[in-house]
């Protein structure tokens, strides 16, 4: 890592296998979960839930199982109860179409209002539920946003070009790939330069793009740093082993 | 064979390459069709007569040409013709409209034909089917989907015959009953008749013979052809001298070049497409003659391999180097010289390639074995023996599978409603599915509706919904056109196109196509590692989409090199004829002297198991201690051997580093000394039960094989109207789906599914359970100081292969990481499993 990068980031293990890294002054863990942790804010980000992701297909006729919605809440669960975060913020397609909340099993929808419940709880918009957000914010817990300012942090879906200081935002699904002894391995992973962020696509059923690729290489001047996930600790990728 | 057809009997044919069986298939049809008169244009008999199956698309259009010559030549009047994915859709419509007489097309046709609405009439006047080739597809999923389909025609055209083709087989009644249609009890072995001339006794069957697959079904007439001149099989001892270790021949090319200039045209076998690669250039580099010498793999762009065909078909060729893709039966040429550069694996794969020399039965064939190392100088002895003695592999029992089940419901449901007794009847006529329970087809049926699952939410989406009078239909015309477009059992692996790319800027640019590589090729390349692909040596650059970017490279000397194991895991009863030779010291001196040598001097330094032991040795080397086995199951039975006994070396403490793995034997080390262990503790049998279990949901290849049976059940499409999946996000996508299936519906039918075919296919667990089994109080262990004349080669692999299981992902992810921090670090210095495991 350069001494820039190393400086702007000043990284540091936390007990629990996350990385602890400062955007734009803000301190922030990188959760294994692929989850953002905003320290001073008490604040759970995650980015690109797609929830009934598995129904969106079953309902063209690709009968992938139903059980996405169900592992994504059992994972958001599990990050609430391990930090008790006083806000959560969803970054963003949160459900994969306009008709998710619609399809959503009843328990599912159930959990979401007791996650909910004794917090602040923010869906901001992204571009597969703003439709279901708008048609569906009585059936939700929590507001809906556009965007969003915490601290020196600015909240959005999508990654804007450009110098952005503070931006954390998700859409791009982010993944990266390292080789050696024989094997690949791709891993969903958060791209940092200290300035600013692309959190992993958080969901159980979502995809990943390459790092390298233009789309998310191009946010940054400098080569950034590749958070993997790992089992049980995030790895702080070195930019030239990626491939 | 004319007097069973006239009987009505289904038949199977046996007899060897090049014996006129095709032609045998058709010739009571051809009778039938000339004794018929005039076709009517429409109604009773309009319909087509004889459909003719091959598992290749190549070999539909050889044998239109082979059967058109004698029907234009007597003047018959009758209508032949052939039907592949390439038939253009003119060609096809009309086909539907005007049925041909004779209709020559592949099992993946028959699928879809079963998947049309108005089949059942289309099929109706249907006298005969004709199998070819069926001893390379009756025992796989294809094979599954062709019989399936098999039992959809007969249900059609109740006096339907079946007619099979196939070469020398070990067990023609496992065919047999394979082929034959119903469920009764099977009454006999079928009527044997002898053709003229055939004076060959039955292969004397092995004590080690799998469990026999459930007969059944109606009688089968099984026809024996003219065995033919035995081959003629030499072993080539380079310089009299065969190498301690390797794989690749490359001592014996200048000799392999010799051969080829005294023969007409050669062919040269080898097992894997890397090899071929790697072959081809060396024959290159000293072709001082410029031979028109070619490459011939299934990786080739599809005109080049068609441009290398036509060359040996014209015989413009000398000699063409290949894999497995030119086993099957086409005439390309006058092939008089077989030679196979690796090891034969087989006695029935060497017959089917020694076959493809000389197609003139009263002429022997030739052939040429090269062994690359000293053990593959044992299997290729073994082998010319196996054939001298008519000793061919047998295979292992195969029960239908279900992922190519719920395929073909999905397709009857789109050619006509229907009811669930019915097609459980038909479907357990068939001979993989014969053991069948009612509650598994309702289950399969269920995936086919809405997926399969616990939790029933999908009930509205349902791809199959009941008919007023309760049968299952298709739930509408998009459906079933999607359905059509992904019929098939063949899942190919993940491709990636090869391009040579070009810098535009700071982007590359995919240009011309060199060929197909799968995926998991690339996987480990970083960009500037070079590699043989296509005769040339290329610098990997990136991969973008669906395209594997290359450059021209200068390096003579590629870094990746060509792949160590066999494709093939040499097959039970040839490995069973090397633990025999090696055990009896008199049949040593048919070896030459610098094998027997070696020979002795394992005698010498460690010692010759007999053939019911199994020799382990432990040796320290370096600062590491090894612990070397020589099982003799094949590659793929002692990789998961070793998998499993790493997880127990694990819990004892011994700090397993890594193995490597070959087809005889294969080595461990570790951090502590293996000598003290109990070495029946440590082989004990149990381990293929809850060990195996949890290494094997955390696998890559469970993940890649649930892959392909999403795809081949319809879970998955790979095509979709206008917008085709690329193989990479199927691959993707389907391990996330693995994943939560697995926490959420363990019992899900496609996972176990997945689990049965990974244990046969990838694991070959069946065969390790034997071999556990065989050493039960039978392990040797020599303790020595040094390695022992047996372990060179497995040693000398050593480096080039990696540790699988969960572990390794985490620590390839370690090792790539920023050294930042100091836990990790300490943690590699001082030597943790994890550290060092991943070499």
């Amino acid at each position: 890592m350069n001494a820039a990068l190393r400086q702007a980031l000043s990284p540091a293990r936390c007990p629990s296998g996350g990385l602890r890294v400062s955007i734009e002054g803000e301190p922030c863990v990188l959760r294994c979960s692929g989850a953002l942790w905003v320290l001073n804010h008490r604040t759970l980000i995650a980015a690109d839930l797609h929830l009934e992701k598995g129904s969106a297909f079953a309902a063209r006729g690709q009968m992938l199982p139903p059980y996405d919605s169900r592992a994504t809440l059992d994972r958001l669960e599990a990050e609430i109860e391990a930090l008790r975060p006083a806000t959560v913020i969803l970054l963003g397609d949160s459900f994969h179409d306009s008709k998710s909340v619609a399809r959503m099993a009843p328990d599912d929808a159930a959990r979401l209002h007791r996650l909910a419940a004794g917090r602040d709880w923010i869906w901001l918009e992204g571009n597969h539920d703003i439709a279901a957000l708008a048609d569906s914010v009585d059936a939700l817990p929590g507001e809906v946003v556009e965007t969003l300012s915490l601290g020196a942090l600015r909240l959005i879906h999508e990654p804007q070009p450009g110098e952005r200081p503070g931006e954390i935002a998700g859409h791009l699904h982010p993944a990266a790939r390292v080789a050696a002894h024989g094997r690949g391995v791709r891993r969903p992973a958060f791209v940092t330069d200290g300035r600013r962020a692309v959190l992993p696509a958080f969901g159980a059923f979502t995809g990943g793009l390459d790092v390298r690729d233009p789309a998310i290489a191009g946010l940054f001047a400098e080569p950034p740093l590749a958070a993997a996930l790992g089992r049980d600790k995030v790895h702080a990728l070195a930019w030239e082993r990626l491939g | 064979m004319i007097a069973a057809a006239q009987a009505g009997a289904h038949a199977l044919l046996v007899a060897p390459t090049g014996g006129g069986k095709t032609l045998a298939g058709f010739l009571p049809s051809l009778i039938e069709l000339a004794e018929r008169g005039p076709k009517p244009a429409t109604g009773p008999g309009s319909g087509v007569h004889t459909l003719y199956l091959s598992p290749l698309k190549a070999l539909t259009t050889d044998v239109e040409r082979n059967l058109m010559i004698p029907i234009r030549e007597i003047g018959l009047n009758i209508h032949v013709e052939s039907r592949t994915g390439d038939t253009k859709q003119s060609k096809r419509q009309r086909q539907r409209d005007f049925p041909p007489d004779i209709l020559l097309t592949t099992p993946e046709q028959l699928a879809l034909f079963c998947a049309w609405d108005g089949a059942r009439s289309y099929f109706a006047d249907l006298q005969c089917v004709v199998l070819d080739e069926v001893h390379a597809i009756w025992s796989g999923k294809r094979g599954d989907l062709l019989n399936l389909g098999l039992g959809r025609l007969q249900t059609f055209a109740p006096a339907m015959r079946r007619v099979a083709l196939s070469a020398t087989v070990d067990d023609p009644d496992m065919i047999a009953s394979w082929l034959a249609p119903g469920n009764p009890p099977h009454t006999g072995e079928g009527d044997r008749e002898a053709v003229e001339g055939a004076g060959r006794t039955l292969p004397p069957h092995h004590a080690t013979h799998g469990p026999l697959l459930p007969v059944g079904g109606d009688p089968v007439t099984i026809i024996r052809g003219d065995p033919g001149a035995p081959p003629v099989i030499d072993v080539l001892v380079s310089e009299g001298h065969v190498p301690w270790a390797g794989h690749t021949g490359r001592h014996a090319i200048p000799e392999v070049y010799d051969a080829i200039r005294r023969a007409g045209m050669t062919l040269i076998f080898v097992n894997t497409r890397w090899q071929a690669e790697f072959v081809f250039q060396q024959l290159w580099a000293i072709n001082d003659d410029d031979l028109p010498i070619a490459l011939h793999h299934g990786s080739l762009a599809a005109e080049q391999r068609r441009k290398v065909e036509a060359a040996m078909a014209r015989g413009d060729l000398r000699a063409v180097v290949c894999t497995s893709t030119l086993d099957l039966g086409i005439d390309w040429g006058d092939v008089d010289l077989v030679i196979q550069l690796a090891a034969p694996k087989g006695a029935s794969r060497l017959v089917q390639r020694i076959g493809r020399a000389n197609h003139r039965l009263d002429e022997p064939s030739r052939a040429l074995m090269v062994p690359a190392s000293r053990f593959e100088m044992l299997e290729c002895q073994a082998a010319r023996e196996a054939v001298a003695e008519n000793a061919f592999d047998w295979e292992p029992v195969h029960t239908g599978t279900l992922d190519t089940l719920a395929q073909h419901v999905m397709g009857c449901a789109c050619s006509e409603p229907f009811a669930m007794d019915d097609l459980y009847a038909e479907v357990s006529a068939c001979g993989p599915y014969r053991g069948l329970t009612y509650e598994q087809f309702e289950e399969v049926v269920d995936l086919v509706a809405t997926g399969g699952y616990a939790l029933r939410t999908y009930e509205r989406f349902a791809r199959i919904v009941r008919t007023r009078d309760g049968k299952w239909k298709v739930r509408d015309a998009r459906t079933a056109q999607r359905h059509r477009m992904n019929v098939g059992a063949i899942v190919t692996a993940a491709t990636l196109n090869v391009r040579v790319a070009s810098r535009r800027g700071q982007r590359l640019i995919g240009g011309r196509k060199v060929g197909e590589a799968e995926e998991s090729y690339f996987e480990p390349m970083v960009p500037g590692d070079t590699f043989i692909f296509a005769g040339q040596v290329w610098a990997f650059q990136a991969i973008a989409g669906m395209d594997a970017l290359v450059t021209h490279a200068q390096d003579k000397d590629p870094k990746i090199p060509s792949w160590g194991g066999s494709k093939f895991p040499m097959s039970t009863s040839l490995a069973d004829r090397v633990r025999a030779m090696i055990e009896d010291r008199d049949h040593w001196r048919v070896l030459p002297p610098d094998v027997q040598e070696w020979l002795e001097l394992q005698e010498e330094k460690s010692a010759i198991p007999d053939a019911e032991t199994l020799l382990v040795e432990t040796f320290p080397r370096g600062s590491r201690h090894f612990l070397v086995a020589y099982p003799f199951a094949g590659g793929l039975a002692h990789g998961t051997l070793c998998m499993l006994l790493t997880r127990r070396l694990d819990r004892l403490g011994v700090g397993p580093l890594g193995f490597v793995v070959t087809d005889y034997s294969l080595a461990i080390w570790s951090i502590k000394p293996m000598d003290g262990l109990d070495l029946d503790a440590l082989f004990e049998p149990d381990m293929l039960g809850d060990d195996l279990e949890s290494w094997l949901e955390e696998s890559f290849m469970m993940k890649r094989t649930f892959r392909n049976c999403a795809l081949i059940s319809g879970l998955i499409e790979k095509r979709q109207p206008g917008n085709e999946k690329t193989g990479r996000q199927v691959t993707f996508s389907t391990d996330l789906i693995y994943d939560v299936l697995r926490r959420h519906q363990p019992d899900h039918l496609l996972l176990k599914t997945a689990r049965a075919d990974a244990a046969a296919g990838l694991l070959d667990v069946a065969r390790l359970g034997q071999l556990l089994q065989r050493i039960q109080g039978h392990i040797r262990h020599m303790h020595l100081e040094r390695p022992s004349p047996f372990c060179v080669p497995v040693l000398v692999q050593i480096g080039r292969e990696r540790v699988g299981g969960g572990q390794a992902a985490e620590m390839i992810l370690d090792a790539s990481a920023y050294g930042f921090d100091e836990a990790d670090l300490i943690a590699e210095v001082m030597g943790e499993p994890s550290a060092e495991a991943a070499q």
